[in-house]
C-alpha cells in the first residue's frame, strides 16, 4: 500500500518558495512595465464639470493620460453585472472611468500610463478636475432618506426581495410570546496584505495577451477581458501564480484597472502594470457587512421558535457588480441549525455614496448568525432558561437529514442541508469551554473586571457549483502534473490536491506537482470563493486521477500480459497484486501511452514503431482512446454541501477602560472529512482572527460627506498578534453524502459566528443588551452609562 | 517637463555589492524589488505599519518602505533571499515556519522571517512577552498569528539543537 496522505497533517509544498523569497506575486513581475496610476474622486457624490490633463501629459515619462472621453468602444460601457437576479430590479455597475458623475470617494476618474509609479503620481497631482458636489447619501439612514445615489433609482432601492416558508403571520399571531428586536453590523473589508494587481503583456508576434492578475477567478477574468477588448478568448491567457490573500475582494472582476492594463499593453505595445496601494484598497476595492435587521420572533414557553420574521436593509454601496448575493446569503443562512417551520425574510438592498459592497470572507453569514444567535439569547433570557438549552430545543436533529429549508440558496438551487450533528457539536463546545462550571469562574473575576461566557452556532453552505475540473498527467519522467482552474490565495491547494491525487492514483505525495489558476493549463473553472475549492476541485482532481489510474492499468495489463483486475498501483508501480515482482513503473506506462515515431530518451525507445507491438490488427491508438497518460475529470455538485460549527468564548471586561479581553476561545467545527488538519486549523485560526477583528477592532468610518476617515492601517485597527488569543479547536466529521470524498468547505467558517459569540459573552458579563457590532471600548462605555450602570 | 536626476547608488545586499542608478526619492523597498530584482521583500502598506517590507540593516529590522535607497549605502542590508545559506539549507526560522504552518498566502512572511531573525540573533532565548513585543509590528491577515508564535518557539528549539 502507498501510505495514504488524506487526513494527515502534511506540510505544505507551497512553502519553500514563499519562505525563501521566491514567490511570484503579481507586482513581482514587470519592473520595467508602464505603471497605471488612477486619479480618484475626492467627492462621494458629484458631477464632473471639467478635466484638464494638459499639464500631466507634458510630464517626462508620461505615456498617456485618459479620461472617459478617450475610452474606445466597449471600454466606454459600464462594467458587467456579474450575477443578475430577478429581484435585482435596478442593478448599476461603474464605468471604467467616471462618466460625468462620481458616486463614491475613490472612484476612478482619470488613468495615467507612466514610466513608473513615482512619475505617475507626479502626473496625477497635475490633473485638474472641477467637480460640482452634491449631498452624499451615507449609511442606511441616508439611503432611506430623500437624496438619490442614482437619479433613476427611486428610493435608492436596488433590490427588494422576499422569501418565506410556512405562514409566519399566523404563527406570530398564535405564539404565546413575541419579541421584536433590532440588530446592526457595520462595515469592514477583506484587507488582504497584497492589494489588487494586474500585469499585462502583449506579444504582437504570437498575438497573445498575457495577464498575471491577483484574482480568485482567472478564467472569468480571461473571458471578461477578451469580451471587452473584443478579441478571441484564445488570445488571452490569465494566471494567478501567488495571490497574497483574497477574502472575497479578489473574486470581483474585471476591475477598471484589469481592463486598462490589458488594453494599454496592446495599445502601447508595452507591459503595463497596476498595483493597488493601501489607500486604494480602502477606497476603491470592496467593503462588506453593513446591514440592519428587524426581527419579530414568536415562541412557546419551552423556547421553541414558532415563527420568525426578519426584515433587513443591506447597504450595497454605490454599485452592484456582484448582484445581490451578499444579502441573499444572509436571508438563506439565517435559519442556521434551527427548525423554522414559519420563516419570512425580506430585504432591501440600497445604494449609498460609498465603496461597493461585495462578499468578504463569511459573505453576509456573520450578520445572519449575529441576528439569529442574538435572537436565541433573547428568547433564553426572556424565559429564564439556559442559552445552550434554548438552542438544543430548536436544533434540527441528526436523523432529520436531508433537511430542506424550503428556500433557494445563492447557487440558485434549493437549500437542503445534507448532514451534520448540531446537538453533539454544541455539547462538545460546552464541554470544551466548561460551560457548566462557569459560575465559579465568574465569581473569581479579579477586582475591576467582570466575566461573561457566550456560545454561537452556525451552518454554512459550501462547495457549491456550477463545477470545477481537474487535469492529471503522468509524465514520462515519473512526475505527476495536476492542474485545476481556480486560483489559490493561501489555502494550501497545491498540497491538498496533491494529497488527493497521490492517494487516488497510488503514487508518492512528493511526485505530485499542482498548478492552480492558470488558463494556459486549465481553461474552464468558476473560482475560489464560498468555501468551495476543496470540495469542487478536490473531487474533480480525484476523478481525473481515477481515470488516469484506469488507463494506466489497461496499458500495463497489455505490457505485463496480466488481467487488469489483478493489477494495482503502489508507490508509482503498476503491479500484479500479491506478486510485486511483475511490475512496471507508471513513468514507463506513460511512455507506452504515447506511441512514438521519434524517440527522445532511452525509455522512450519502447514506444517507437519497431519496438514490437501486441497486435497488428488494432491501430496504435485504440478507438475511443487518447494518447498520453492523462485525463480530465469534472465535479459538478447537484447543490451545496452544508458545513457547521459552534464557537464558545469566555471574556473579561474591564470596568474602567471597557476593554474586552478574550480569556478562552473554543471552536468545534464540522467540515466533513478533513483532507489536511494542519491546513483546516490554519483556516480556522485566520477566520476567527478576522472575526475578532470585525467584532472588536475594525470598522470603516464614513463621515457625513462620504469620506472614509480611516483609510489607512494607522487608523483602521487591523489586529496584530497582540490582539488575537489562542484558539482551541475540536473537530466533528460528518462526511458529506453529496461528493465521493465526503468533504465540505472550511475556508470561511472561522469568521462566521465570532461577532455573535463575543456579543453573547459581553452581554453575559455586562447584563445589558448588545445589539450591534463591532463594539469598541468607547461604545461599550457609552452603553454602560446609558444602561445606568456606573463605571467602577 | 524635465526628467528627474538619477544618482549612482551602491548597496550591500546579502553580502553582495549592487550598483544601480535611481532618483534620490527611490525607496529601498522599490529599489530592492525593482532595481535589484529581489522581490521577496513585499510592500503591504507603503506607510510603515504592516511590516511586510521589513529587512535587516546592520542587523536591525527596518521598514524598507520608509527608507530611501540612497540612505542605505554603506550599510549591510539583509533580505529574505539571504536567509538560507549558500547551499540552500534553510535558516531555522524558515524551517520552523514551514514545519508549523506559519504562513498561508505568504505575503507577510518575509517580513515576519526577518523580524524573527533579528529577535533571535539579539535574544536567543526570548520569553513569550519578548516574542509578542517583537512581532507586534507585523500584520498578517491569514494566519491569526497562532502558528507564527509556535514557529518562533520551534525556531528557538532548532537553533539550540544546532549548537
Ligand atoms: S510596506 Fe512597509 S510597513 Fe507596510
Ligand atoms: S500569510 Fe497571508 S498575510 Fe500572512
Amino acid at each position: 500500500m502507498t501510505t495514504r496522505s488524506f487526513g494527515k497533517p502534511v506540510r505544505r509544498t507551497e512553502d519553500l518558495r514563499l519562505i525563501t523569497g521566491q514567490g511570484s506575486f503579481t507586482d513581482d513581475a514587470g519592473s520595467d512595465a508602464l505603471s497605471l496610476v488612477m486619479v480618484r474622486s475626492p467627492y462621494a457624490n458629484a458631477r464632473v464639470v471639467s478635466i484638464d490633463v494638459s499639464e500631466a501629459e507634458q510630464l517626462d515619462g508620461v505615456t498617456a493620460v485618459l479620461t472617459y472621453e478617450d475610452l474606445p468602444d466597449r471600454l466606454a460601457e459600464p462594467l458587467p453585472l456579474l450575477i443578475p437576479h430577478p429581484s435585482l430590479s435596478e442593478p448599476r455597475t461603474q464605468h471604467i472611468l467616471a462618466k460625468d458623475r462620481v458616486r463614491y470617494v475613490g472612484q476612478a476618474v482619470v488613468a495615467i500610463f507612466a514610466a513608473d509609479r513615482y512619475i505617475g503620481e507626479d502626473a496625477a497631482e497635475r490633473v485638474i478636475i472641477e467637480y460640482e458636489s452634491k449631498v452624499a447619501v451615507v449609511g442606511i439612514d441616508g439611503a432611506l432618506g430623500t437624496n438619490l445615489v442614482h437619479h433613476d433609482v427611486p428610493r435608492n432601492v436596488a433590490a427588494d426581495h422576499s422569501e418565506h416558508v410556512g405562514d409566519v403571520a399566523s404563527a406570530l399571531a398564535e405564539a404565546p410570546h413575541v419579541l421584536e428586536l433590532d440588530f446592526e453590523m457595520e462595515r469592514s473589508l477583506g484587507s488582504a496584505l497584497e492589494g489588487r494587481a494586474s500585469h499585462a503583456t502583449w506579444d504582437r508576434h504570437s498575438r497573445k495577451l498575457q495577464i498575471q492578475n491577483a484574482t480568485q477567478t482567472p478564467t472569468s477574468v480571461r473571458f471578461a477581458v477578451a469580451n471587452i477588448l473584443e478579441i478571441p478568448d484564445e488570445q488571452v491567457e490569465v494566471f494567478a501564480i501567488d495571490v497574497g490573500g483574497g477574502f472575497g475582494t479578489k473574486v470581483i472582476h474585471p476591475w477598471p484597472e484589469d481592463i486598462l492594463t490589458a488594453w494599454g499593453a496592446m495599445n502601447y505595445d508595452r507591459a503595463v502594470k497596476f498595483t493597488e496601494d493601501r489607500v486604494e484598497h480602502f477606497i476603491s476595492s470592496s467593503h462588506e457587512r453593513g446591514q440592519r435587521h428587524h426581527v419579530k420572533v414568536g415562541f412557546n414557553t419551552e423556547g421553541q421558535i414558532l415563527g420568525l420574521d426578519v426584515d433587513f436593509v443591506h447597504d450595497n454601496g454605490a454599485y452592484t457588480p456582484y448582484g445581490m448575493i451578499a444579502p441573499l446569503i444572509t436571508a438563506t443562512q439565517l435559519p442556521g441549525p434551527y427548525k423554522l417551520p414559519n420563516y419570512r425574510v425580506r430585504f432591501r438592498s440600497v445604494y449609498t455614496n460609498t465603496v461597493q459592497v461585495t462578499p468578504y470572507r463569511g459573505a453576509a453569514r456573520p450578520h445572519a448568525v449575529f441576528t439569529m444567535e442574538r435572537t436565541m439569547d433573547r428568547i433564553a433570557s426572556f424565559l429564564g432558561i439556559d442559552r445552550s438549552e434554548v438552542r438544543q430545543r430548536n436544533f434540527i436533529q441528526p436523523d432529520e437529514f436531508p433537511y430542506d429549508l424550503g428556500m433557494i440558496f445563492q447557487d440558485g438551487r434549493p437549500a437542503i442541508y445534507d448532514s451534520g450533528d448540531y446537538p453533539e457539536m454544541l455539547n462538545k463546545a460546552l464541554a470544551m469551554i466548561e460551560w457548566d462550571s462557569f459560575a465559579e469562574r465568574r465569581s473569581q473575576a479579579p477586582p475591576g473586571k467582570r466575566r461573561g461566557i457566550g456560545v454561537a452556532c452556525y451552518v454554512e453552505g459550501t462547495g457549491l457549483g456550477p463545477y470545477e475540473g481537474g487535469h492529471v498527467r503522468v509524465e514520462t519522467g515519473g512526475k505527476i502534473q495536476v492542474s485545476t482552474g481556480l486560483a489559490s490565495s493561501g489555502q494550501g491547494h497545491h498540497t491538498v490536491f496533491a494529497q488527493i491525487v497521490a492517494d487516488e492514483l497510488g503514487v508518492p505525495f512528493e511526485d505530485v506537482e499542482v498548478v492552480t489558476g492558470d488558463t494556459r493549463r486549465f481553461k474552464y473553472a468558476v473560482g475560489t470563493f464560498a468555501s468551495r475549492a476543496a470540495v469542487t476541485s478536490g473531487n474533480a482532481v480525484a476523478e481525473a486521477a481515477r481515470l488516469v489510474k484506469k488507463k494506466a492499468i489497461a496499458l500495463a495489463a497489455d505490457a505485463l500480459e496480466a488481467n487488469p483486475e489483478d493489477l494495482e498501483i503502489v508507490d508509482g508501480q503498476v503491479q500484479v497484486k500479491g506478486t510485486p515482482v511483475r511490475a512496471i513503473p507508471l513513468s514507463q506506462v506513460a511512455v507506452l501511452a504515447n506511441p512514438l515515431r521519434y524517440s527522445f530518451s532511452e525509455a522512450a525507445k519502447a514506444a517507437t514503431q519497431f519496438a514490437g507491438t501486441t497486435s497488428f490488427d488494432e491501430p496504435p491508438i485504440k478507438p475511443g482512446e487518447d494518447p498520453g497518460l492523462e485525463a480530465t475529470g469534472w465535479y459538478s455538485p447537484v447543490r451545496a454541501t452544508f458545513a457547521s460549527g459552534t464557537h464558545a468564548v469566555e471574556v473579561e471586561v474591564d470596568l474602567i477602560t471597557s476593554e474586552v479581553e478574550i480569556l478562552r476561545y473554543c471552536v468545534v467545527h464540522d467540515c466533513g472529512r478533513i483532507i489536511n488538519p494542519l491546513i483546516v486549523e490554519g483556516q480556522i485560526h485566520g477566520g476567527v482572527a478576522q472575526g475578532i477583528a470585525g467584532a472588536l477592532y475594525e470598522k470603516l468610518a464614513y463621515d457625513e460627506d462620504g469620506n472614509l476617515q480611516n483609510a489607512s492601517f494607522m487608523d483602521f485597527l487591523m489586529p496584530y498578534c497582540t490582539e488575537i488569543p489562542k484558539i482551541e479547536i475540536d473537530h466533528l466529521e460528518t462526511p458529506s453524502p453529496l461528493n465521493p470524498l465526503g468533504i465540505k468547505g472550511a475556508g470561511e467558517a472561522g469568521v462566521i459566528p465570532v461577532s455573535a459569540v463575543i456579543a453573547s459573552a459581553i452581554e453575559d458579563a455586562e447584563g445589558f443588551e448588545i445589539n450591534q457590532m463591532p463594539l469598541f471600548p468607547s461604545e461599550l462605555h457609552s452603553m454602560r452609562l446609558a444602561s445606568g450602570r456606573q463605571p467602577a | 517637463m524635465n526628467a528627474e536626476v538619477s544618482h549612482e547608488i551602491v548597496l550591500n545586499v546579502n553580502g553582495e555589492v549592487k550598483r544601480f542608478s535611481a532618483p534620490a526619492r527611490r525607496l529601498l523597498s522599490d529599489a530592492l524589488r525593482g532595481d535589484l530584482g529581489l522581490t521577496g521583500t513585499h510592500v503591504g502598506c507603503e506607510h510603515g505599519v504592516c511590516g511586510c517590507c521589513t529587512v535587516l540593516i546592520d542587523n536591525q529590522p527596518v521598514r524598507s518602505c520608509l527608507t530611501f535607497a540612497i540612505a542605505a549605502q554603506d550599510r549591510k542590508i539583509r533580505t529574505v533571499e539571504g536567509l538560507a545559506d549558500a547551499d540552500g539549507e534553510l535558516h531555522p526560522v524558515q524551517a520552523a515556519f514551514k514545519e508549523c504552518h506559519a504562513l498561508q498566502c505568504g505575503f507577510c512572511t518575509p517580513g515576519f522571517l526577518m523580524t524573527a531573525t533579528a529577535l533571535l540573533e539579539q535574544r536567543p532565548n526570548p520569553d513569550e512577552e519578548e516574542i509578542t513585543e517583537a512581532l507586534a509590528g507585523n500584520l498578517c491577515r491569514c494566519t491569526g498569528y497562532q502558528n507564527i508564535r509556535s514557529a518562533i518557539g520551534h525556531a528557538i528549539e532548532l537553533m539550540q539543537s544546532d549548537i
